[in-house]
This record gives structure tokens, sequence and C-alpha cells, in this order.
């Protein structure tokens, strides 16, 4: 009986706030469109954030350091030294490449230049010395490396010198800027993005108010009638989950063609992001997301705001 | 079941005295009109019996209880049991005729089969079967406050509230609806009118309860509209 009553209830509700949503049309539309622009905000930052920290990892992949060894250091040496290096915890991979790759590199980078390419053939010699690539896990950790190299390293087994520089120490300043930049930009784009979804929000919040300022002589009829609290802001809620739903399907739906066409442009910036084929890959999640902040966002103000209205 | 107010007072502001210790009682199936110039305290009076208003000093009784000590969903259980007519109507704009009446029905827990039932006989009763799908715009003044009338009976309530009921009526409409809310008082309904309307009061011939700036300056068993 308490059960079936519950359903009838529920399927009352349900109804009206169907009607609700129906009947103030244009009510309706204009909290639809509010809040399609407050997804569309939250939708976009979830994109930057992705762009961001994609780029920022590129940009991590290219800072490394380069040790170049002299013409005369034997390659034993050379291969122990990278073997040292890989067993430090702070590096992720070293990369050898040999004085004959140098030579190739070079002789297919210029390999237009034919004035080059011979004042290398007059030498007679690879005048190339080896180099050993190195990648860190985190830019900051950089600094040890490179003071691991200085003071362990420069002595080959035969007591001479095989290191000619480092260039740790040239692009120093750079990658110290860069490590600041990348810790900033992550913390500015958080704050900026919590401003941004607050602020659209309360748009939403007092567009949804206002649409129910309008029933508000509606409100208190319905408490003269007896109506329990619930019975009166359940259907006020209902509306507020369909303007969500349908905000929400408009937004992912709107972000498909706006992706694609943004798609291109991207993949030309950040290099290999491609940001239609990311929006694709996790569409789901996206669907979900947007979908389920437009319902909450709706359901919420919707509560909030008839409870207002509600004496008693 | 009576109604009971005992040496009620309201203030608002600690200066304006809207209602100053009125006391009376009204026994089950009494028909009372309350008259008086605006600001006498009329609605005050009907809005403590909603529990809307809460008194400064003094109690409402209803049901033998003091209606002010309820909370929630008490008073919202004795809301159920009074059906109010406004002068304005007060019909919910977004709602065609059947659905402002079920929606009183469908407040107070009523099954599906009772509402389909009764929206269409109490219209009947109201005279306005024709008009059951129309919105509230779509009716004239006289239609719209048979609908509230309509709504206000369909919970078979025990006392109907009615504050200026013919305020915005033609003479024509105002005795249609005073005509129905003898007809519901005869079917056993307590009935409190407030009118400022002469002829009403003196077609009705009943209990006639005349206040002035707050206080009751008259309570005549079959009283004419005097002041």
């Amino acid at each position: 009986m308490e059960q079936q009553l519950f359903k009838t209830k529920l399927r009352r509700v349900l109804r009206s706030g169907f009607f609700g949503f129906w009947r103030n049309g244009y009510v309706s539309l204009a909290s639809i469109l509010v809040m399609f622009v407050t997804l569309s905000v939250i939708g976009t930052l979830i994109f930057v954030g992705a762009v961001l920290n994609i780029t920022l990892t590129e940009l991590r992949n290219k800072v490394d350091v380069n040790v170049y060894f002299l013409t005369t250091a034997p390659e034993p040496d050379i291969l122990s030294l990278q073997t040292k290096i890989e067993s430090l915890p702070e590096v992720a991979r070293v990369e050898y490449v040999s004085r004959d790759q140098v030579l190739t590199n070079f002789r297919e980078r210029h390999a237009n230049d034919q004035i080059t390419l011979q004042a290398l053939d007059e030498l007679g010699e690879n005048p190339f010395g080896a180099s050993l690539n190195i990648k860190a896990r985190e830019p900051s950790q950089y600094e040890g490396i490179a003071n691991f190299l200085n003071e362990d390293s420069i002595l080959g087994s035969g007591g001479e010198k095989i290191i000619d520089n480092i260039n740790f120490f040239e692009n120093r300043t750079a990658i110290d800027k860069l490590s600041r930049i990348i810790d900033s930009a992550e913390r500015l784009g958080f704050a900026l993005a919590i401003v941004l979804i607050v602020v659209s929000i309360i748009i939403t919040f007092n567009t949804i108010r206002l649409a129910i300022y309008v029933s508000r002589d509606e409100i208190s009829v319905m408490q003269l009638v007896g109506a329990s609290k619930n019975y009166i802001r359940g259907p006020f809620v209902v509306t507020g989950v369909i303007v969500g739903l349908i905000s929400g399907l408009l937004t992912v739906i709107i972000f498909l063609p706006v992706s694609y066409w943004l798609g291109g442009l991207t993949q030309n910036f950040f290099i290999g992001f491609n940001i239609f084929d990311y929006y694709l890959r996790n569409l789901i999640q996206m669907f979900l997301l947007i979908v389920g902040s437009g319902v909450v966002i709706g359901a919420i103000s919707s509560f909030l705001a008839v409870r207002k209205y509600l004496k008693l | 079941m009576s109604i009971i107010f005992d040496n009620v007072s309201k203030k608002y502001n600690d200066d304006y005295v809207a209602l100053d210790k009125v006391s009376f009682e009204i026994k089950p199936d009494e028909f009372v009109s309350i008259v008086g110039p605006s600001g006498a305290g009329k609605t005050t009076l009907l809005k403590m019996l909603l529990a809307e208003e809460r008194p400064t000093e003094g109690k409402v009784t209803l049901y033998d209880t003091d209606i002010h000590t309820l909370t929630g969903e008490d008073i919202n259980f004795v809301r159920r049991k009074i059906g109010v007519v406004f002068q304005d109507f007060r019909l919910l704009p977004q709602k065609n005729v059947y659905e402002n009446i079920a929606f009183a029905m469908e407040a107070a827990g009523r099954s599906e089969e009772e509402i389909e039932s009764d929206v269409p006989h109490v219209l009947e009763l109201v005279d306005l079967g024709p008009k059951i799908w129309n919105f509230p715009h779509e009716l004239s003044g006289g239609e719209k406050q048979r609908v509230a009338i309509a709504r206000a009976i369909v919970n078979q309530p025990d006392i109907i509230i009615a504050d200026e009921p013919t305020g915005n009526l033609d003479p024509a409409n105002t005795y249609d609806i005073v005509q129905i809310l003898k007809k519901i008082n005869d079917l056993g309904t307590t009935v409190m009118l407030t009118t400022h309307n002469k002829g009403v009061i003196d077609s009705i011939g009943r209990r006639v309860i005349t206040m002035q700036e707050g206080k009751v300056i008259r309570d005549d068993p079959s009283g004419k509209y005097i002041l």
C-alpha cells in the first residue's frame, strides 16, 4: 500500500514536471540556452586542460641533457658511462649516438649543401664526437644528473679526459624557466577553471530561480491545498533535470562539429594532438560528465529555488 | 468539531494591530459571514485558521487542537480538511480545469480512480462540466470562481473558507456563487465567508460577525449588513 502510494506520487511528480517543462516553453528554452553555455564552458575547460596537459608532456619530453664526447674518447668508456647513468633513479632513458651516426645525420641534414659536404670530405676523417642523450623523469631532476656527470665521470679508463661539453649548463636557465612555467600554468589553469565553472553555475542557478519566481503564486496555492513540500518541489526538480538533460545532449552534439573544425588547427599547432580524435576517444566520459553536470546543476538549482517560496 | 478563536491578537511591527482580542466560536454546519470595511482584519482572521499567520496572543482551536502548535505535515493535514476560495481565484495557470482540481486530490494522496470519478462529478455540481479541458485564461471570472469552489470542495472538507469570493464578479455570477455556497452548507460543511457586499449578506440571512479595526463589534445570529 505504502509502496503503491509512492509509485503513484512518483508518477504524478514526473508527469507534472514534464508538463511544467513543456507548457512554460519560453522559460524552458531560456534555461536550456543558459545551461548550454555553462556546460560548454565546462566542456571547453576539459579540452583546454587536455591540450595543456598533452602539450606540457610533449615539452617535457623535449628537455634533455646532451653529453658530447671528445673524438678521442673510446667507445667502451662511453658505453660504461651510459650504463652508470641509466642506473640513476632520476633518469628515464639514455640514448647513445655513435660518431658514425652523428656523421650520417650531419650528411643527411646538409644533403643539399655541397660546400659543407666538400669541406667535410677535405678533412678526411670524422670530426664529430659521440654523444649521450639523457632524459630525466622530471624537469627538476636535470641539475642533479648534470652535477653527477661533472664530478664523477670526467675521466676515461686510461685517466684521460673524454667529455668535451655538457650542454645542460648552457640550457640551464631555459630549463629552469620551463619548469616554473609548467608548474604555474597548471596551477593557474586549475584556478581559472574553478572560477569560470563557479561563475557559470551561478548564472544558471539564477536563471532557474527566475523561472521558478514566475511560479511563486502557484507554489503558494499548492501549499494552501495542503500539498507536502516534496510533492510541490518534485515537479520543479524534474523540470530542472529535463533542462539539464537536453542542454547536456545539445552540448555533446554541438561539440562534434566544433571539435572537428578545431581538430585541423590544433593538429598543426600542438604536435600530433587532434582535438576531434581526443573527443571521439573520450566520448563516453565526456557525455557522462557534461550531461551529468547538467542534470546535477538543474536539479540542485531547482531544489534551492523552490525552497525560497516554501513557507511553513 | 468547532472553530474557536480565543482572545486572538495579531500585531505587525509592534504598533499596527490587525486583530485585537478576537473571540468567538463557530459550530459545525454553521454558515457565518464576516463583514467589515477593508483593513478590519477579516483576511487576517482567515489566514490564522489556515495557519498562514501566527497570532501574537491567544489561540485558534480546531479539532480540539491549537493549530499553531502544529508543524509540517500536520499543518498540511489540517489544510486538506479546509477548502479555500479567494477573490482572485488563484488557479494554477499552467494546468487545465481538470488538473487544477485533480491537483488538490493528488496533494491529499487520493487514488487515480477516485480522481477520475470525482472531478467530473464535482464540476457538474458547480455547473461547469463542458469546460473540463479548458485552461484558466480561457474562462470568465464566474467560471474561474466555480473551478476554485470545485477545487475547494472536492476533498470533502469540513470547512469552506471563502475570502470575498464575489469581489470580482457581476451580480448574476455573485448570486450563483452564493447559491452554490449555500448548497455546500446544506450538505453539512461549515462555511466562513467574508464580503463587502450588502446584497450577499441580506440574501443569505444567517449569522453575521461584524468587524472594525481588528475588533468584533457585532455578532448577530441572523444578521443584516449594518455599518
